[in-house]
């Protein structure tokens, strides 16, 4: 499907009317980082279906969608709003609304969990050096229209050896008032020995009816020996467009704990990348989509070898009902000298209606010759062996069904280790089963 | 207590795929009773094990099965577990994702509820299945697993034999279920149904070898071959089909 030019130029044309007006007061640099973001889009436009990236997923409802960048939010939100996303009211927090960063719903913690707009002024020495420097925009239209426009978001950094041991909670609502564009950008680095688990989490307020578009980018720096439990939640309104990228970069000996569910949007899509920048990495990629009604979800995974010694798994399922569609292209990439390199990839979905459709695309690209890789993808329906099995033992059929669904995506849910956040996921994942 | 049939099968016919494998079984099973199956490979033995569990797989041609009085064929598969009919697998199925300890307690109060009897709850489950899982020599750390995902050919089994003991059916229909077992773990499936003989409960035991009656004497052994049980008779049957075969039997079939 072709997308119209005059979008790109609007876009453009966006960028330049807000970089003129308030947010010119910024540090050079960051200037010079989003006119190289918006000089990208601009050259790239809106991605199209033969590119092979985007062979599956068309993005005309965005470009067509004429999203403008919100002044304010429409409506700030009281603890009581936000606390069905809260897992527990303690810990550090970040909440934005509408795009902008909520300091009266949000407990930061000095320079460290802070908005971005904030330690872009007052950490900007840290924030300089990592920012913009992981997730690519060659090729990413999106991620660099994000760039254009990076203005806040979060910003996680947890000094040498240091444990942050409550889960922080980034919360990111829309209010879906207006059509309206956000762009959150965020950065999250861990430097050496250091420990963190987080939970990002994108929704929309129960007001949230109308169209909007979440185009968010995460870099994640994990240095060496470090280890970062990272939760991502997508459970915006069904009428929302998200378009996400996740990009993390790893130091020698350092794990990275990778957890993501969709559940919500008409259009989502989330580029994971991951590069295993130092030896003897360990990455757990485990991600659940859950879509019905006539959800797309598109899911593209890279994950670079590029070092020895590192070990990969990746867990994705999905659960496809009423006219659904999700995606799923998992591109491992094994650099010459990554020897050893252990790498391990599961795709499986679960179509329970006859409308509903998967594409499960595994992309290795081997260039050392001692490693391990092997991948699987399954599309189908449920297992009927499995289904009389559990019927032979009492259980009736629609139980049996709910049951094995359920297990499906408790698979993926049981794999985290923050139980509130896993008591979270299991009643959304339950409540949409009651609803088939 | 005097004996009554369970379950009645009157010329059972069955076929999957468009193919007959049941031609004919005649089959009576007292109360309290264990029979075993025994019979050459695709003599259909697995085909009634599952055709008697309901299995959406296999068509009935023709015949009957009564099960205290009632018409067996006519009851979906869950109809029949809660009313005391269990199969053992022989190929126990992966559940992904839910662990043995949930589906266990699922099936068991899907049981209960059909008696009218109070659901558990996880932790009245867990005291009640700490007996259950010694008896298998086995602890909970098999409960916290998704169910057979990983589970050794062995260790499928004996978890096959730990439902029966959960559900307490009162007919327990085994399909090879020693099959692929080690000694050890024969005597302790052996034990376990041993334990559970009672005057109310039948079992049928399907089984190719004689090895596992060693251990359990059944009251009554038969021989089904090319779909038809050929020859009955007490425990000393499976001993001579040990020692000379089937073959003397399916010659017997063809010449008769």
């Amino acid at each position: 499907m072709a997308v119209k030019t005059g979008s790109v130029e609007r876009l453009v044309g966006s960028y330049h009317a807000w970089a003129t007006n308030g947010a010119s007061r910024v540090p050079v640099w960051l200037k010079d980082l989003r006119e190289g973001g918006i000089a990208r889009f601009g050259d790239l436009g809106f991605p199209n279906m033969k590119q092979e990236a985007w062979r599956f997923t068309s993005v005309a409802p965005i470009a067509e969608g004429a999203f403008e960048l919100a002044k304010a939010p429409a409506r700030i939100p009281t603890l009581e709003d936000i606390r069905p996303f809260l897992l527990f009211e303690a810990g550090y927090r970040l909440v934005f609304v509408d795009g902008f960063f909520q300091g009266s719903l949000s407990t930061p913690f000095f320079d460290d969990v802070q908005s971005l707009a904030h330690v872009v002024t007052h950490r900007q020495d840290l924030v300089r050096q990592y920012l913009g420097q992981y997730a690519v925009t060659q090729d990413r239209p999106f991620s660099a229209l994000n760039t254009a426009f990076v203005s806040d978001g979060a910003f996680v950094h947890v000094p040498a050896k240091a444990t942050i041991a409550e889960p922080i909670q980034l919360l990111f609502l829309s209010t879906g008032g207006k059509p309206v564009m956000t762009h959150p950008r965020n950065l999250v680095v861990l430097e050496r020995e250091a420990r963190a688990s987080i939970v990002e989490t994108y929704a929309s307020l129960s007001e949230a009816k109308g169209p909007y578009w979440t185009n968010t980018v995460t870099e994640i720096v994990v240095g060496d020996s470090a280890r970062v439990d990272y939760h991502r939640v997508q459970r915006e309104s069904p009428r929302a467009y998200h378009v996400a990228t996740t990009q993390t970069h790893q130091g020698r000996d350092s794990t990275v704990n990778l957890h993501t569910v969709a559940f919500g949007g008409a259009l989502a899509r989330h580029d994971i990348g991951a590069v295993m920048a130092g030896p003897g990495g360990t990455l757990i990629l485990n991600g659940l989509y859950l879509l019905a009604g006539e959800q797309h979800a598109d899911h593209h995974t890279t994950i670079d070898h590029a070092a020895d010694h590192c070990e990969s798994h990746e867990y994705f399922n999905g659960v496809l009902d009423g006219k659904s569609r999700g995606v799923f292209t998992g591109r491992i990439i094994v650099r010459p000298g990554a020897q050893k390199t252990d790498s391990k990839q599961t795709n499986n979905n679960l179509l329970l209606s006859a409308d509903a459709h998967a594409d499960s695309q595994p992309q290795l690209e081997i260039y050392a010759d001692d490693v391990k890789c092997t991948h699987g993808s399954t599309v189908g329906p449920l297992d009927p062996r499995a289904l009389f099995y559990l019927r032979s033992r009492g259980i009736g059929e629609h139980e049996a069904q709910r049951l094995m669904t359920y297990g499906f995506a408790a698979e993926i849910l049981g794999r985290m280790e923050v139980a509130p956040l896993r008591a979270q996921l299991d009643g959304i994942v339950r409540r949409r089963l009651a609803e088939q | 207590m005097s004996k009554h049939p369970l379950l009645q099968v009157k010329n059972l016919h069955a076929s999957a795929e468009g193919r007959e494998i049941l031609k004919g079984v005649d089959l009576t099973v007292n109360t309290g009773e264990v029979h075993a199956i025994m019979g050459p490979n695709g003599s259909g033995k697995s085909t009634l094990a599952q055709v008697l569990a309901g299995h959406p797989a296999y068509t009935v041609l023709a015949g009957t099965a009564t099960y205290e009085g009632k018409d067996l064929l006519a009851m979906k598969p869950e109809e029949r577990a809660r009313a005391g009919v269990f199969l053992a697998f022989q190929y126990p199925v992966e559940i992904r994702g839910i662990t043995n300890s949930y589906f266990l307690r699922s099936a068991l109060n899907a049981l209960r509820r059909e008696r009218g009897e109070a659901e558990l709850d996880p932790i009245d489950f867990l005291q009640f299945l700490e007996q259950k899982l010694k008896a298998i020599g086995w602890d909970d750390s098999m409960m916290n697993r998704p169910v057979n995902e990983g589970f050794s050919g062995g260790e499928k089994k004996r978890n096959e034999i730990l439902q029966l003991a959960v559900l307490e059916p009162r007919l327990a229909i085994l399909d090879e279920t020693d099959s692929g077992l080690d000694i050890d773990a024969l005597k302790t499936v052996a034990e376990t149904v041993n334990k559970l003989r009672s005057p109310d409960r039948s079992f049928l035991i399907v089984t190719h070898y004689q090895r596992l009656l060693n251990y359990i004497t059944p009251d009554v052994v038969h021989v089904l071959a090319d779909g038809r049980i050929v020859k009955s008779g007490g425990p000393e049957l499976a001993r001579e089909l040990e020692s000379r075969g089937y073959d003397w039997l399916r010659d017997g079939v063809m010449v008769s």
